[in-house]
Parts: structure tokens; C-alpha cells; sequence
């Protein structure tokens, strides 16, 4: 499944070319070495896995793509394009948006000022045209509050939305970071672990929200997930790393047979 | 029983994102403005303008402007005495300089002379945080007042080193200088504040308001979904002392009309207008309102009951009211860390269901 040539998927989405690119990356700490020479890519339209025992280096990994960390070596390619060292928020402005692994909302906010935050990369009233208001400030706030609902309704959290953040249960925050995240229509949205600490039921709808994403916006995906069940149903392809090193990237199922990936969940008999 | 959101429908996003959401509160509101503007300026006295009305409008400016930095930025500054010098300082030199040129245009150049000065005393915001930047606007409060009082062209070389507004009028009526009236200076302060509440309300529901406060939550996450943090924080740093400015050029020219800055514009006045945001409620521009009132009501209220009432000697009433101010402030911290605002907001919820609870 090599190659930039585009492909359709089993249940027959279609796979784009290349979004972005990573090529070689290193990222020390002082010395320690969170990631090792990485090159993976994601394809437009993906739901694009990473997977990997704890300490692997895949927060790491997302955090070097969505600008936190600047990595030592290598170099990441963005829709053609090799992005020069950017801060998060020059990020943003490119189209990737994220969730976090413990929840980053803002708790002093409305869950509709939260996701209308998620907006503002879109937003360009100047100063003093928001300070008066009427006129283009409103039209302009009124123009994405409709885009806000759609994504409140999509997710199915109409009945929280004047809600203070701070009073919401667990699952309930988790699917605001996400519409936070998908307000800001991304081209590609990172997912840090968006079913740690759900139940069942929970988890059941987080995925189909995943899937909804990608199918209906067409949204390319990568996510980092423990559970997988998860992993091998939602993505199309998986990264696997390990202590910083990639060890497996293909399918679902050619990850599963490779003896590398199963030795690191699994531990290899020293004799 | 008129408290109540049924029956009436919002249509639109706009009707539904109104300031007064329950049509109960758009009356009052009006009706607070008609009083405001059309009554009371008919029946205020020399005794009710200086003692209350128009320090209250005054200090409401600074609590906004105060408040929308550390209630809705998350910008401690303790900076605020030395910001209203600033602008004091700023609509006297313009005075001075420009004489034919109306009060009210200096009174708002003074403002952007402020905002100024007060995105450059934000830019160490940018590295440091809570108390570490506390401790930053502290020196800024000491510098700009040493400074006012060691450069004489402030001040234009008067031998007392004090400032004096000259007389000054708006449509033909003195604002400034000995013979103004007192619904003059009461007017002239109530429209400043009510534009600039009208401002800070524009500015703090649209997006920049939700990008200052995303900084003030969290701005790790404000950063992930496109806020520059330095642009967010300076232009909070900014609006803010614009606001404090014209409240400083205000509390000069129109209020005091003679000033020392040591004594007007001292530490003391950047804890007053801390106190009164901290008791009103952080991030609420009603809680501005209500801490300034409280603050400038209770030292009165205090001596008309001490001396007037109970006929003791003022020096213990003016203690008293230290020790006074100072417990409450620990009352509210403890008892009610968003302060009067979140009162009013409980008393509201308990009464859109009143008398029917369930």
C-alpha cells in the first residue's frame, strides 16, 4: 500500500495523496532521544492510527506536528509543502486542529463559546469593527455561530450548549474538545487518545463520531489510541512505534501479523 | 412572575447572543440609562457628585478596564494607579499644549496615550505569569509615578510639582476647572462610562473577548486553536489601560481637578481598583459596576451611620472602615471568590423559577 498513488478503501472511501509528510524526525531531550528517526505519512482522507506501548514517543510525535516541539532533525511536509518552524497557533492557521489527552477546554467558558472559539482561525474583524459591533462583527459572528450549530448538532449536544464546561461530565467534555476541534473545519485533525477513561458505551459513540467526521467532511484523521479494538476497526493504516523507533506502519492487519509489533505489546521470552 | 424567559422565542442567532437575554432585564436596563441620563443629572447636588455619583463613574471605567485585563485575560497587574497617572498626566499635557482643541478629544487621546504605555509595560506578560507578572506591574506603578514626579515637563515645571486642570468646556458648559457644575462633571463621567461599558461588552462577546479569556483558561489549548498569545495579551494590556487611562484623565480633570501623583495615583489606588474588581466579581462587567459601588458606598455609608447616627469621633469611623473593608475582602474570598456578580447571578437563576421551584 506503498506509493502516493491515490486508492479506495474496502468500504470504498477514497484514499487522496499525500497531506502530510514526515521525514526523518528526531526529537531529543537533553539526552534523551523521545523520538528516532520517524518517517510516516498521511494520506487525504485517512483515519490514520499511531499506536505503541506507553513512552513510545506518540504524544511526542503529534506535538511535533502541531508545533510544540521542534524537532532536532528531519523535516515535516504539509499538503507539498516543508513547513518551516512554526509556533502552534501559525499551526492552527494551516488547518490542523487537536484534541488533548486530558482534556484542554476552557472551564470559565460556555460550551458555545468554547466550540465558537474553535472558529477564530476564521474569524477576521479587526478591532475596532468588533468594538462597534453591528455591523460587520455581528454579520461575522452570526455567519460562524451557524457553522457552531451544525457541529453542535452533528454531535448531538444541543441541550448542553449554554452550559458552563466546568459542570460537564467526562464524556460529555470529550465530545466538546472534539467539537471544538471540528468547528475550526480542519484538513486534518489529531486525536490524542479520544476514548482514555470512557466506558463502553462511550467509546461506541466517540467512534462513530470518528467515522461520521471522516465520512461526511471528508476530514483526514490521526489519532493515538490505547484500545485495539478501536484501532483496528476505525483506521485505515497504523504506525507503530516503540520506544521512539517506528517498528510497524501498514494496515490494520499486516500490523497485526508483524512479529516486531507483537513482541513489543507482548514481551519476547529472553532464555 | 416577570422574571421569565417563556414565551419569549429567540429567532435568531443574534436574539439569542443579546446582552439581556430575559426581556425583564432589556427593561431595566433602559430604564436604568433613562434615570441615569434624563433624572438624575436634575436633581444631583455638589454633595452627591464628589462624595459618590461621580467617583463612582469613575472608578466603574477603571473596573472595567481593570477587569478585562485580569477578569477576562488572566493578567494580574497591580499597575492600575500608575496607568490613571498616565492618563492624567497625558490629558493635562494636551490640555496645556492644545488649548483649542475640545476636552473630550484629549480625554480620549489620553486613553490611547495610555494603552500605549500599557501594551509596552505587557510585554514581559509574554514570559512571565500570576505573581511573578503581579510583581512586574508593581514596577511599572513605582516607575510611573516616580518618573511624574521627578520629570518637571510633566508636570510643566510648576513650582508645587502639582498638575491643575485648566477650565474647559463641552457645548459651552465648564467641565473642568472651579466653576464647573455638579450634573456637568456628573454627565460628562456618565457618558464616558457608558461608551466604554458599551465597548468592553462588544469587545468581550465576540472574538477577541473568547480569545482573551481562552488565555486566561488555558493557554496551552488557546494557542493549539490559533490565538497568539502576544497579540491577545497585548491587545488586553492595551484596551485595558485605555480605559484606565481615561478613567486617570477623568479623575484628574473633571473629579479632583488639582493633582499630586504620589497621593492620587499611589499603590493604594491600583488596590483599590483591585479590590473593587476582585468584590464585584472577576470577568463580569455587571461585577465592575458592583465593586465600584460597593467601594465608594461603603466608606460613605460607613460614616453616616458612625458619625452621623451613632455621633463617633471620625478618626475611629475612618478606622473602623479599614478594618471593615479588609474583612469583607476576606469574606468574599472566601465565601464568594466571584464576587457580587455571582450573587446577582444565583439571585437571577432563583428567581427565573420563582415561586415555583420544581
Amino acid at each position: 500500500m506503498d506509493g502516493a498513488a491515490p486508492y479506495v478503501t474496502a468500504d470504498g472511501r477514497q484514499i487522496g495523496g499525500v497531506l502530510m509528510d514526515m521525514r526523518g524526525i528526531t526529537l531529543r531531550f537533553g539526552g534523551v532521544e523521545a523520538i528516532k528517526n520517524i518517517s510516516f505519512d498521511i494520506r487525504e482522507g485517512e483515519i490514520r492510527a499511531i499506536i505503541g506501548p506507553n513512552g513510545a514517543g506518540k504524544s511526542s510525535m503529534l506535538n511535533v506536528i502541531s508545533g510544540f516541539y521542534h524537532p532536532q532533525d528531519g523535516e515535516v511536509w504539509f499538503r507539498g509543502e516543508k513547513r518551516k518552524p512554526m509556533k502552534p497557533y501559525q499551526v492552527a492557521r494551516l488547518g490542523i486542529a487537536r484534541t488533548f489527552q486530558n482534556i484542554a477546554l476552557f472551564e470559565g467558558m460556555s460550551v458555545l463559546d468554547n466550540i465558537m472559539t474553535g472558529r477564530l482561525t476564521h474569524m477576521k474583524t479587526g478591532l475596532l469593527a468588533q468594538a462597534i459591533w453591528k455591523g460587520r462583527a455581528e454579520a461575522e459572528e452570526v455567519a460562524n455561530r451557524e457553522i457552531v450549530e451544525k457541529v453542535i448538532d452533528f454531535l448531538e449536544i444541543q441541550a448542553i450548549r449554554k452550559t458552563p464546561v466546568g459542570r460537564l461530565p467526562y464524556g460529555l467534555k470529550k465530545r466538546v474538545e472534539l467539537a471544538r476541534a471540528l468547528a475550526a473545519e480542519p484538513k486534518l485533525l489529531l486525536l490524542d487518545e479520544p476514548m482514555a477513561g470512557m466506558n463502553v458505551e462511550e467509546k461506541e459513540d466517540m467512534s462513530r463520531f470518528i467515522l461520521d467526521v471522516n465520512d461526511e467532511f471528508g476530514t483526514t484523521i490521526a489519532l493515538i489510541e490505547h484500545d485495539m479494538g478501536v484501532v483496528m476497526d476505525l483506521s485505515d493504516r497504523v504506525v507503530v512505534m516503540d520506544y521512539g523507533r517506528k517498528i510497524g506502519d501498514g494496515t490494520p492487519d499486516e500490523v497485526r501479523n508483524n512479529q516486531e509489533v507483537i513482541d513489543a505489546y507482548l514481551g519476547v521470552a529472553h532464555d | 412572575m416577570l422574571y421569565r424567559e417563556a414565551g419569549d422565542f429567540k429567532t435568531s442567532y443574534q436574539a439569542d447572543s443579546q446582552t439581556f437575554p430575559i426581556a425583564f432585564d432589556r427593561w431595566r436596563y433602559w430604564a436604568v440609562l433613562v434615570i441615569a441620563f434624563c433624572v438624575v443629572p436634575f436633581f444631583v447636588n455638589a454633595y452627591w457628585a464628589n462624595a459618590i455619583l461621580v467617583p463612582f463613574l469613575i472608578y466603574a471605567i477603571a473596573a472595567i478596564g481593570l477587569n478585562i485585563l485580569t477578569g477576562y485575560c488572566g493578567q494580574v497587574s497591580l499597575g492600575t494607579g500608575g496607568f490613571m497617572a498616565v492618563g492624567a498626566y497625558a490629558c493635562y499635557k494636551l490640555m496645556t499644549s492644545f488649548p483649542d482643541v475640545s476636552i473630550v478629544i484629549h480625554i480620549i487621546l489620553a486613553g490611547g496615550i495610555t494603552a500605549a504605555v500599557g501594551a509596552a509595560f505587557g510585554l514581559p506578560s509574554l514570559r512571565i505569569k500570576g505573581f511573578y507578572l503581579a510583581v512586574a506591574t508593581l514596577a511599572a506603578q513605582f516607575f510611573l509615578v516616580w518618573m511624574f514626579n521627578k520629570v518637571s515637563w510633566f508636570y510643566n515645571y510648576s513650582a508645587s510639582g502639582q498638575i491643575n486642570a485648566p477650565e474647559r468646556f463641552v457645548a459651552g458648559i465648564a467641565v473642568t476647572g472651579p466653576n464647573t457644575a455638579p450634573w456637568a462633571q456628573y454627565m460628562i463621567c456618565l457618558v464616558f462610562l457608558t461608551i466604554c461599558a458599551l465597548i468592553a461588552r462588544n469587545l468581550t462577546r465576540g472574538t477577541i473577548g473568547r480569545s482573551w479569556m481562552a488565555i486566561r483558561d488555558m493557554d496551552i489549548a488557546a494557542e493549539i486553536i490559533g490565538v497568539n498569545p502576544l497579540k491577545a495579551k497585548l491587545t488586553a494590556f492595551a484596551v485595558s489601560s485605555f480605559f484606565i487611562g481615561i478613567s486617570g484623565a477623568l479623575f484628574f480633570a473633571v473629579y479632583l481637578g488639582a493633582v499630586e501623583v504620589g497621593e492620587a495615583f499611589g499603590i493604594q489606588k491600583s488596590f483599590l481598583v483591585l479590590f473593587m474588581i476582585i468584590i464585584g466579581g472577576l470577568g463580569s462587567l455587571f461585577g465592575s459596576f458592583a465593586g465600584a459601588a460597593f467601594l465608594v458606598l461603603l466608606p460613605v455609608a460607613l460614616k453616616v451611620i458612625g458619625v452621623d447616627l451613632l455621633g463617633w469621633p471620625t478618626d475611629l469611623v475612618a478606622h473602623l472602615q479599614l478594618v471593615i473593608v479588609g474583612a469583607l475582602i476576606m469574606f468574599f474570598l472566601i465565601k464568594e471568590p466571584h464576587g457580587l456578580a455571582q450573587l446577582w447571578r444565583l439571585a437571577k437563576e432563583k428567581l427565573r423559577l420563582w415561586p415555583f421551584p420544581y
